[in-house]
């Protein structure tokens, strides 16, 4: 076998204060997700409970699993997957707001004017 | 054994080669090397090829009577059956898991794909989900189209779903893995001078074919699942009996499967970008529009499925809107072909046999396109939905298209893969039989879908008997194109003439190797100077 | 936050085995593998996404039936849970860390802690679903709901709630049996500064199936409970 030139490996090695100050971090906002969700506020309850889920996520990535360190490619992906998901759902749920927009049975039955005669 | 021979190519090119290193079952089922894991794959997909195709021949024959030769039953299964296998035990793996296996590490410069078992693994998962397959077809097989859709499935269907179904997924990890690894390949496997806007566009096409799989395929597995588990549990999120919607089914499994149908087709583009340019002794013409036409497809396949669901029940604002970006999706497709046309202008074009396959399918994709247009247009869509003109539509870019890029593409790189070539005379006559018998079996299906001919019916008024009859000589005759291909390339291992490197005198790194290469491809990771198809006067290529 | 950057130490027999054929450095080896690993896990946002459209689009459709379940949902076990994710991904994380920096002792506890916590959700998981058996809320298998006039819609929630709960159970199954494979290799000395990737990327993996629970929680356990 050829001999192998090694390139050095560069590693970034986290503060075990950054790691525990994040599981902290997620522990309380557990706590308040919880809670808040007790709370009557009417659509804010949902969306307060996604800003905080995703704000949770965007911990755990960013941290635990290393996206600050890795290269922009990996984050090019990482942002690539939340999109299709995000086309997924959009597209899709805009199929499902938009079907009783117009929705009108049989046209033709009450409307003499126009449309299929009889 | 495996050590790389050092010395010139000539050298090399002597004894050892990648077929020959190892010998034994053993040596092959458990390679680890990507042109022998190519070669399993040709192996099975061929297999399935032919089995897909054997129910193509008992339908037809269906057809020839008007009030339909076997039970209604027995038809559906077969039609579905052959959909089933076609579409996700040929299509999909056709030419990614094996030219494309076999080519990208070579044509980047790269000893094997970035993760070798991984490639293993999914040879053996595309296995296990033909085997359930064939399980579900032994039997009695499944009624459903190749679509699945529900309730019809979930709940109504008395055949068997769930092996199929089972099948599908599994090999659907097949093809996610194929695709994670091209992509990892591409990106971290290039040689030093291989920049990007030097690859070849078959390794662009393929790249692009594997960001839908990683991102289309996963859908299409968790859909099933949820169809396996209202089967199993007679209830679930798409019966309508306690208000799932069975649309949403149909969402789900098009997300994946019009991203999919590109899995069906770019690879195919590749390998015409790869013959045009090689049998025209030109560089391919506006090779960054055909690049990124490659990509423009793979983004803009993931935003057009609604225009499956024109006629269901899906809001016509959204149906609006997919039609609009089905005609915008057009617009890639037709850089391709204006400009693998352009590149033919004024190039000293040859006709050999690859070359016949990629006129076939440059004029075949392009009727086949434009039939997309008029079935992605509403209002004539809902007059043709669910008729043969769909059916032509899709079998003009899947049959015309994709299968005559694979045959062009096997014919192309043959003499790399086994070290041997063909019969000319024999290769030729069947590239034309392959043609007319195509052409003869699936334009009267536009005629008939015109007229009004529903699809998957086994019976149909006698006026159209002429036409289908029509269509089922001519499936006799595509079928004795594509045997014989088989016949004169397997007599080839034995008795073809040995090729020697690059019998086509053409411009790529995979010429550049012996035939068959060695297992590790390269003696010495190569150094890429020049941009892909850097084609000069044909005397001093040829070796 | 300053970061140490570690050089890789010099090259030992045990790295030259580690390093496939195929590739030219261990740096290209470890790109590989993160690339690969993080589009492993692209398809995995699709997996589940797919069943995410379905609850966005049903709990449009049906709020008020998506709602009226939270009452035979338990708050206490599924924020338990969370949190005990959320222990065993801090845990799984100083294992990475404890490999980077070849202190093997460390790599095997955090490791072994990580499994418990892994352990203790599926045990807690399986106490829910017991619950759920026992109360007739799995869908298919005599599902009965008050109140009745949301039986039929509640019953899409109970079926997305067993597919994405128990998916995401099985992924926690193979990430116990991917830890325990680690642990193995741990105790064989095989990991070092050199030589950490596998523990890395199973490391993805598992924070990974916690980002999963993180969405979970709140959409199937707290949608409703205030009405
Ligand atoms: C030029 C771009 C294309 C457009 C605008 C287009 C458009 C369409 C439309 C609108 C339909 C739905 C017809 C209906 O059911 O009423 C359809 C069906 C279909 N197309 Fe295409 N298409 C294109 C290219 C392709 C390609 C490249 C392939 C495959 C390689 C393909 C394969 C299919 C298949 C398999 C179906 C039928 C699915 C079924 O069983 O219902 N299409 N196409
Ligand atoms: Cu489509």
């Amino acid at each position: 076998m050829s001999a192998h030139t090694h390139a050095h490996l560069h590693v970034h090695i986290p503060k075990v204060r950054t790691l525990v100050l994040v599981w902290l971090a997620l522990i309380c906002l557990t706590g308040m997700t919880t809670a808040v969700s007790y709370l009557e506020l009417g659509w804010m309850n949902i969306v307060i409970a996604l800003l905080i889920a995703v704000s949770k996520a965007s911990m755990v990535a960013w941290i635990f699993m290393g996206v600050r360190h890795t290269t922009s490619l990996t984050k090019l992906f990482v942002v690539a997957g939340l999109v299709w998901l995000g086309i997924m759902i959009l597209i899709t749920a805009s199929d499902y707001n938009t079907r009783n927009w117009t929705y009108q049975p049989m046209p033709w039955a009450n409307n003499p004017a126009g449309g299929l005669s009889k | 054994m495996a050590t790389l021979t050092h010395g010139a190519p000539e050298i090399a090119a002597s004894e050892v080669n990648y077929l020959n290193v190892e010998h034994g079952w053993k040596s092959w089922l458990f390679t680890t090397d990507h042109k022998r894991i190519a070669v399993l794959y040709i192996v099975s997909i061929t297999l399935m090829f032919f089995v897909g195709g054997f129910m193509a021949v008992l339908f037809r024959i269906n057809l020839l009577e008007p009030e339909g030769i076997f039970a209604a039953e027995t038809y559906n299964r077969l039609f579905s059956m052959h959909g089933i296998i076609m579409v996700f035990f040929f299509l999909v793996p056709s030419i990614p898991a094996t030219l494309a296996n076999f080519l990208i590490p070579i044509m980047v410069g790269a000893k094997d794909l970035a993760f070798p078992r991984i490639n293993l693994l999914s040879w053996y998962l595309y296995v296990i989900g033909a085997f359930l397959t064939m399980y579900a077809v032994i039997r009695g097989g499944v009624d459903t189209g190749w679509t699945f859709y529900t309730p019809y499935s979930s709940t109504y269907s008395n055949s068997y779903v769930l092996a199929a179904a089972f099948g599908v997924f599994v090999a659907g990890f097949s093809s996610i893995l194929t695709g994670l690894n091209f992509i990892v390949t591409v990106h971290k496997m290039r040689a030093p001078g291989m920049s990007w806007s030097r690859l070849p566009l078959f390794v662009w096409s393929n790249y692009a074919t594997g960001l839908i799989q990683v991102l289309g395929t996963p859908v299409l597995a968790i859909t099933l699942l949820l169809l396996a588990f209202e089967r199993i549990a007679h209830v679930g999120i798409f019966d309508p009996n306690i208000g799932g919607d069975p649309i949403l089914f149909q969402h789900l499994f098009w997300f994946y499967s019009h991203p999919a149908v590109y899995i069906m087709i770019l690879p195919g583009m590749g390998v015409i970008s790869e013959i045009v340019s090689c049998f025209s002794r030109k560089r391919v013409f506006g090779y960054n529009f055909v690049a990124f036409s490659s990509m423009a497809i793979a983004v803009l396949s993931f935003v057009v499925w609604g225009h499956h669901l024109f006629v269901t029940g899906q809001s016509v604002y959204t149906a609006i809107a997919f039609s609009f970006l089905s005609m915008v999706v057009a617009v890639p497709s037709a850089i391709k072909v204006f400009n693998w046309t352009a590149t033919m202008y004024k190039g000293s074009v040859s006709f050999d046999t690859p070359m016949l396959y990629a006129f076939g399918f440059i004029g075949l994709f392009t009727i086949g396109g434009l039939t997309g247009l008029h079935l992605a247009s509403l209002s004539t869509d809902v007059a043709m939905h669910g008729t043969y003109f769909v059916v032509a539509h899709f079998h003009y870019v899947m049959v015309g298209g994709m299968v005559m890029a694979f045959m062009g593409g096997l014919h192309f790189w043959w003499p790399k893969i086994t070290g041997r070539m063909y019969p000319e005379a024999w290769s030729k006559f069947a590239a034309l039989i392959v043609f007319i018998g195509f052409n003869l079996t699936f334009f009267p299906q536009f005629i008939l879908g015109y007229l009004g001919m529903p699809r998957r019916y086994h019976a149909y008024p006698p006026e159209f008997q002429a036409l289908n009859v029509l269509s089922t000589a001519g499936a006799s005759i595509l079928g004795i194109g594509y045997v014989i291909p088989m016949i004169y390339l397997i007599w080839s291992l034995k008795n073809g003439p040995k090729a020697g490197p690059n019998p086509w005198g053409a411009a790529g790194l995979e010429w550049q190797i012996p035939s068959p290469p060695t297992t590790f491809n390269f003696d010495e990771t190569p150094i890429v100077t020049e941009e892909a198809y850097n084609y000069g006067p044909l005397e001093e290529v040829i070796g | 936050m300053a970061d140490t950057v570690v050089p890789a130490g010099p090259e030992t027999a045990v790295e030259d085995i580690r390093l496939k054929h195929h590739f030219a450095t261990s740096a290209q080896q470890m790109d590989a593998d993160t690339l690969g690993m993080w589009t492993f896990l692209i398809t995995e946002v699709l997996f589940f996404g797919g069943m995410f459209t379905a609850y966005v689009m049903y709990r449009n459709m049906y709020l008020g039936a998506f709602a009226s379940t939270s009452q035979y949902m338990n708050v206490v076990l599924g924020g338990t849970n969370t949190a005990v994710l959320i222990c065993s991904s801090l845990t799984m994380a100083l294992a990475v860390r404890a490999a980077q920096l070849s202190n093997r002792r460390h790599q095997i506890l955090f490791l072994i802690l990580t499994m418990i916590f892994g352990t203790a959700f599926l045990v807690i998981k399986g106490f829910e679903y017991h619950a759920k058996w026992v109360e007739h809320l799995v869908p298919g298998f005599g599902f009965q709901y008050e109140p009745a006039q949301y039986a039929h819609h509640a019953q899409i929630l109970f079926f997305l709630y067993f597919a994405m709960t128990g998916m995401h159970a099985l992924h926690m199954v193979v990430g116990l049996g991917l830890l325990t494979y680690l642990v193995v290799q741990a105790y064989r000395r095989v990991f070092s500064a050199n030589y950490f990737v596998p523990v890395e990327m199973i490391g993805l993996y598992w924070h990974f199936v916690d980002i999963v629970w993180i969405f979970l929680f709140p959409l199937l356990y707290l949608i409703g409970h205030r009405r």
